[in-house]
């Protein structure tokens, strides 16, 4: 299957894919790992007419940490994060979810800011960025800007983005000490996607939660934090006990998105197993 | 049209190719490397598996224009000086395959993975053939022949091929 014909255009900075996003308009849409929008061109669900390849812009790519915060570039794929000891060291919920997506062939051209623009409803890192809390730049004719990951996330596969803007790096704020994260998620078992995936990053003082914010995707039209996990948690004890009557709420006041597959009772089940399962080993990282 | 040049096999080619043309095609129709299945065409199967600068990669979803300036390494790249590698040896002896169509995409994959991880446990193996659909062999013996791959390369027995260390050469 072909796409609908195209002009490529590779861009040699983040302010070439700007300028050239700025030149073709609503015509233009920017490439990065490629892994969502060539299939989709494919099935000519997508006919962009101009396409920007951003995947090999220097300085796009590359993690590093900076002021308190890991810095990853947007053009980093998936398999670089899975394998990267300074983010398996500093934010293991980060590698440990960039491991499960899909299949190695796409975890090697998927990149993490294709992955945050694309916002697919099942997208295992837009939760991940909701749950560490993260800011997101962008640049864009009219400079650069930030906007943090609660903001980010507009409705389905739709974001704060403007289509003039190129995302250029992700800021992960550094927990503080005693905090401890973890992704859980149940695939589909033919898509890989996930039909859960739940973030949970907490903070224990002195055996209770200081602070929790949990996300999960998969269930609704995008990623959402569990806001009643999250006040469930805050100042209880991080125990079992706690952490399962907090998971309970997983699915509180969240409106599912259709799935045929499954019925509804059995989804919210499963978004309560594997917040629990994302709580435990969460608060065990923390040390709680 | 847009101009390519990229190393395939450790040739180098420059062709003239429509924006919208598919790695895989660019492979198969361009340069007659038809080792290089299309099976789903969806991004799902990996019979199109190929190598990307050291990377594997389904080449139905990658553009022959984001390979340029790219090193590719197709099935046809695997054996050397007439000698199958010993990933090849292994789908032999093991029986990994039986109507064959998934295997360069196998072979390719199982390379891609032992540039990361030389040394693979089984769960590691089957893990890292994750995107790789078979319609045949129930999966069993490639694994097996992934494990025979790893172990002739570490011991240095393998009967027909290359050397363990040209794995890693791109
Ligand atoms: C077989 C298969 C299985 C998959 N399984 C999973 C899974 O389990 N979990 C999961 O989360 N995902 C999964 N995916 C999707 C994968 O994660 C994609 O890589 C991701 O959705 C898009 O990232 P990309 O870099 O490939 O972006 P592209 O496909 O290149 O682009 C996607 C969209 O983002 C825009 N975009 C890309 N980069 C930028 C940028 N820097 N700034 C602004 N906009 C940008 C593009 O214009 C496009 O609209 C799977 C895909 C396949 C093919
Ligand atoms: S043909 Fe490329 S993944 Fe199936
Ligand atoms: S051997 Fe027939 S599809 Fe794998």
């Amino acid at each position: 299957m072909y796409p609908a014909p195209f002009e490529y255009h590779r861009a040699a900075s983040a302010q070439d894919a700007v300028a050239l996003l700025g030149k073709y308009g609503d015509e233009a849409k920017l490439l990065a790992g490629g892994q969502s929008l060539l299939p989709l061109m494919k099935l000519r669900f997508a006919q962009p007419r101009h396409l920007i390849d951003v995947r090999r812009i220097q300085g796009l790519s590359g993690i590093r940490e900076e002021k308190g915060m890991l810095v990853v570039g947007a053009a980093t794929p998936y398999a670089t994060l899975a394998a990267s000891a300074l983010v398996q060291a500093k934010l293991p919920m980060l590698s440990e979810a960039a491991a499960q997506i899909g299949d190695p062939q796409v975890r090697n051209m998927g990149t993490l800011g294709g992955s945050l623009a694309h916002a697919d409803p099942a997208g295992d890192l837009p939760a991940v960025a909701l749950a560490l809390a993260a800011e997101i730049a962008a640049l864009g004719p009219r400079g650069a800007r930030t906007v943090h990951a609660d903001d980010f996330f507009v409705e389905l596969m739709t974001t704060a983005l403007a289509p003039d803007e190129l995302l250029t790096e992700v800021r992960f704020p550094l927990p503080p000490a005693g905090s401890g994260g973890a992704y859980e998620k149940y695939p589909n078992p033919a898509s890989r996607y996930a039909l859960v995936g739940v973030a949970a990053q907490l903070t224990v003082a002195g055996g209770k939660v200081t602070a929790a914010r949990v996300a999960t995707t998969g269930l609704a039209t995008k990623p959402l934090r569990a806001l009643a996990v999250e006040a469930a948690l805050q100042g209880k004890a991080a125990d079992a006990a706690s952490l399962a009557a907090a998971a309970e709420k997983a699915t509180d006041g969240l409106k599912l998105r259709a799935a045929a597959q499954m019925p509804d009772a059995y989804r919210r089940s499963l978004a309560v197993t594997f917040t629990a399962r994302a709580l435990t080993r969460a608060a065990k990282r923390a040390g709680g | 049209m847009a101009r390519i040049s990229l190393k395939v096999n450790g040739t180098q080619h420059v062709h003239e190719v429509e924006p919208r043309m598919l790695l895989v095609h660019y492979l198969r129709e361009v340069l007659s490397l038809t080792g290089t299945h299309v099976g789903c065409d969806t991004s799902q199967c990996g019979a199109c598996t190929v190598l990307l600068d050291g990377k594997a990669v389904k080449a139905c979803s990658v553009l022959a224009v984001q390979a340029d300036g790219s090193e590719v390494k197709t099935v046809e790249g695997l054996a050397q000086d007439g000698r199958l590698h010993p990933l090849q040896e292994g789908f032999w002896e093991e029986h990994g395959l039986q109507c064959g169509f998934c295997t360069p995409g196998m072979l390719m994959a199982a390379y891609g993975l032992l540039q990361s991880n030389p040394h693979p446990d089984e769960h590691a193996i089957r893990a890292g053939l994750e995107g790789n659909l078979c319609r045949c062999t129930g999966y069993h013996n490639i694994v097996k022949a992934v494990q025979h791959a790893t172990k002739t390369m570490a011991e240095g027995t393998s009967k027909t091929a290359a050397p363990a260390r040209t794995v890693g050469a791109a």
